[in-house]
């Protein structure tokens, strides 16, 4: 055994890169043909299903189950890929265990769901693993042409629908590569073999689309230019900025935003060349928070804490998500809220308040503090939108408004994702507006 | 995607998928609901003489798995219970409203030939694309001299064919009963009764099961029960034979076919056409799921059709006929042996006890030092049955493997060990 010695701060190969990479394979290995009919065989075929109800883009899962269970997988994944072009990031990132899965009827007599997800991705995956044409055919060329600003999962899903219906599509992308949080921001673990990368080839696969990367809002593209040579634009910028501790030496050396950690991790080829602290210190309850927590402690941090100023329950992460920070070994505290770092130019630890709620219901602190010593804390308080390169159009409470045809106040100009209010902030969300916003848009342009 | 319209009888179908003679074709209502989830066709449920039928309550038994997932359905009901008048009405009203769509109408009668005729010609004149005669219901109906009364007697089939190809000029189809000797005699009958096309099979006579409470079979109607008709996947290859022998038999060959029995997935759907139908019937999958279960035969089919090259749905149909041989024309220097993939196989031990206890003794299962079980074919002992290969509850994990041998293509008759051995051989 070695003799454990004390490294400098961010270090990266704290663990064997062979551990590493283990650490960094499939999270929920696929589906072998054996286990796909079992459970494929267990879907009773609802009819009306809850399941479906569930899924924000209407999946006709009974459909494409009762497909796999008749040796039909290629079918199936048409199925899938005609609600939710997607479906295979969906069945990877998707949080079954509450939208599909937990509206299952198995769960009433067995508690025990239908394994959805991994059937999707059965599906999918058996498809584009045959390398065949394109699915989905083109409608005769309506001669319009559509912009979309952002490559991310609303984006793209509009471009795919917009270019079915007939449509010439621009997607105007900021960074180098296209998928968004598919690619930058879901956990390495969820998205093995660059499959982001493999969907958005696959999706591309319709004709009609093209992207023109390193053009951002802002900086080198305008709003105001790209509705004037495009007939309808799509906005699906998500939340480009985050939020901030507000606290005093917030931009010392180890506090970093838990998103740009987790981008970091997603773009390295060899995940052991990333840098991780000993002590981490992960300040938030979302998904993203755990996504850092857990990825930090793969990477072989010696501790890591995951901190949030409630409780579990007030947690927006899922109790999957919560039970998988903690078989990763990830501390977990809560009602406690950061009030200090401690740093000397280098971060060297963080203060934290306990909290409560007062009679009145209200989040408060008791006065009562306590030190965690770190090296590098995760800030993942959630992001906002970057309001200023979308003048003309109104934004209410943090996101862009539109109306039930996700046009926003200006005219011809339509958005959806994260940017928007429509369900929860997922890819699946992202992907139903991006879609329905094409189809909302194909209709502007018939009439307009 | 590949084109799936087909021709039967002369008759063309948007698809092979017709819904059989049964509840799910009582009425207008479901005629129309069927036809909007993608069926080519109706075999409208069986009209009779007025007055209706009258059925009981308690129609259904059931033969599940002990997943409680339905192999079977046996049923007490008989033919159309409502007048004639109405069902011609709605068949009227649906043929205008889908004109794309098959409506064929099912009838039985009294073996009479006053009976058939007229029943027929007035079906006919409701505008129906062919007539289907029901020569098989098992329960019943042949108690008072139709369905399989009719249908096991052929002579009956013959003439009733007949009668009603005289009072008609629109494709005939006769439905032949499973609960015979031999199917030939009577596709032989309908055939040369004047038949355009033979359905198959009607549902085969049973009792499903027993409450051993009451001790009554069945569906228990008040403390009795009777036989009735099962259908479902359990018969599928009841009637996969029987189709098979019409489509080779040189007496019944030229007959085109509408496959009936069992018919659940695509996959059955195609074998049924390999085999000789041209074209299907479809109720027990419906009556479980719905119509929907047509969204899988449609697409599960042209899916297996561009992958398999087929642009056309003729071009499957009676492929497989060729080979469907006698027994006397097999190879019997041909062999095959089980081979076990050791990377694939849980250890649950089952091939090593059937094939011990009810085969060849040729698994042999051997501790590994290691630690765990290995299942080992011992290849001087495997006759290459194929029951370990059916019973291994992981796919691919046993294959049968032809052995490569010079011995030529050698069948009984030629067998040296055969006593009856042709002397000019």
């Amino acid at each position: 055994m070695t003799t454990q010695q004390a490294k400098p701060a961010l270090q990266s190969g704290q663990m064997s890169a062979g551990a590493i990479a283990d650490n960094f394979t499939d999270l929920h290995p696929p589906f072998s043909t054996l286990q796909a009919m079992a459970e494929s065989n267990r879907c009773l075929y609802c009819y009306d299903a809850p399941c479906v109800t569930a899924c924000p883009t209407s999946i006709d899962i009974p459909s494409f189950i009762r497909k796999i269970s008749t040796g039909n997988p290629d079918g199936a994944a048409k199925t899938i890929l005609s609600a939710n072009i997607m479906g295979g990031t969906c069945a990877r990132a998707c949080p079954t265990e509450v939208l599909c899965e937990q509206a299952c009827v198995r769960n009433v007599a067995e508690d025990e769901a239908v394994e959805i997800g991994s059937l999707q991705r059965y599906a999918v995956d058996h498809l584009m693993a045959r390398n065949l044409p394109h699915p989905f055919k083109r409608a005769a060329a309506t001669g319009k042409k559509i912009a979309v600003i952002g490559a991310g999962p609303a984006g793209l899903s509009c471009a795919h629908r917009a270019a079915m219906l007939g449509h010439d599509v621009t997607v105007f992308e900021a960074k180098p590569k296209p998928g968004g949080l598919n690619e930058y921001g879901l956990a390495a673990y969820k998205m093995t073999n660059d499959f982001a990368q493999r969907e958005v080839e696959f999706l591309l696969g319709i004709g009609g689309i093209t992207i023109e990367y390193g053009k951002a809002l802002g900086r080198n593209i305008a709003l105001g230019d790209i509705k004037a040579s495009f007939d309808a634009v799509f906005v699906g910028v998500g939340l480009g900025a985050t939020n901030n501790l507000g606290l005093a030496g917030e931009a010392a050396s180890g506090v970093d935003d838990a998103i740009d950690f987790i981008e970091e991790l997603r773009q390295a080829s060899d995940k052991s060349t990333m840098p991780v602290g000993n002590s981490v210190v992960v300040i938030g309850g979302g998904n993203t928070a755990i996504d850092a927590a857990v990825q930090a402690k793969r990477l072989g941090a010696d501790e890591v804490t995951l901190v949030y100023r409630r409780g579990p329950e007030n947690m927006s992460a899922t109790e999957f998500e919560q039970e998988l920070a903690k078989i990763n070994g990830v501390i977990v505290r809560y009602w406690a809220k950061p009030v200090e770092i401690k740093a000397n130019g280098r971060l060297m630890g963080m203060v934290f308040e306990k909290t409560a709620l007062d009679d009145s219901g209200k989040l408060v602190g008791t006065g009562e503090t306590f030190e965690i010593k770190t090296d590098q804390v995760l800030k993942a308080i959630g992001q906002k939108i970057k309001t200023d390169d979308l003048a003309g159009m109104e934004i209410s409470g943090g996101k862009i408004v539109v109306d039930d045809t996700y046009q926003t106040t200006a005219p011809g100009i339509f958005a959806g994702g994260d940017c928007i209010k429509s369900g929860e902030d997922l890819t699946v969300q992202s992907v139903e507006d991006g879609k329905c916003a094409a189809i909302a848009m194909d209709a502007f342009l018939k009439t307009a | 995607m590949a084109d799936l319209s087909c021709k039967i009888a002369g008759i063309d179908s948007l698809n092979p998928f017709w819904l059989a003679s049964a509840p799910p074709t009582d009425k207008k209502y479901n005629v129309v609901r069927a036809f909007q989830a993608g069926w080519g066709g109706v075999v409208w449920k069986t009209l009779g003489i007025d007055p209706p039928v009258v059925n009981v309550s308690s129609r259904y038994g059931a033969h599940h798995d002990q997943n409680r997932r339905l192999l079977g359905i046996n049923n007490i009901e008989l033919i159309s219970d409502r007048p004639l008048a109405l069902n011609l009405q709605e068949i009227r009203e649906c043929r205008a409203e889908w004109p794309d769509h098959v409506i064929i109408g099912s009838m039985m009668a009294p073996i009479e030939e006053r009976a058939w005729k007229d029943l027929a010609q007035q079906i006919a004149e409701s505008g129906v694309h062919g007539l289907e005669l029901n020569l098989g219901c098992p329960h019943g109906m042949c108690e008072r001299g139709m369905g399989s009364a009719i249908g096991q007697v052929p002579e009956m089939v013959e003439q009733v064919t007949r009668w009603v190809k005289e009072a008609v000029d629109i494709p005939v189809f006769t439905k032949l009963t499973p609960n015979i000797t031999n199917i030939l005699w009577s596709a032989e009958a309908a055939l040369k009764g004047g038949a355009d096309a033979v359905s198959l099979i009607n549902t085969v006579n049973s009792i499903i099961s027993v409450d051993l409470d009451q001790m009554v079979p069945e569906p228990v109607v008040d403390g009795k029960g009777t036989h009735g008709g099962y259908c479902g996947s359990a018969v599928k290859p009841i009637a996969l034979n029987m189709v098979a022998e019409i489509a080779r038999a040189p007496e019944t060959r030229a007959l085109e076919i509408s496959g009936i029995g069992g018919i659940t997935t695509w996959k059955d759907a195609a074998e049924f056409m390999a085999l000789g139908s041209n074209a299907v019937q479809v109720c027990t999958a419906a009556m479980i799921y719905g119509f929907r279960v047509v969204d899988d035969l449609v697409d599960g089919m042209s899916q297996w059709m561009d992958d398999q090259g087929y642009t056309s749905v003729d071009q499957f149909t009676r492929k497989a006929v060729p080979q469907v041989a006698n027994w006397n024309e097999l190879n019997m220097n041909f062999d095959t042996k089980a081979v076990i993939d050791p990377d694939k196989c849980i250890e649950c031990g089952r091939c090593h006890i059937a094939c011990e206890d009810t085969s060849h003794q040729a698994i042999a299962m051997n501790a590994k030092p290691e630690g765990g079980k290995e299942f080992v074919v011992i290849d001087e002992e495997c006759v290459g049955c194929n029951l370990c290969y059916h019973i291994c509850p992981v796919p691919d994990c046993i294959t049968m493997e032809p052995v490569k041998t010079d011995k030529p293509y050698m069948t009984w008759p030629q067998h040296p060990l055969n006593p009856m051995r042709d002397a000019a051989e």
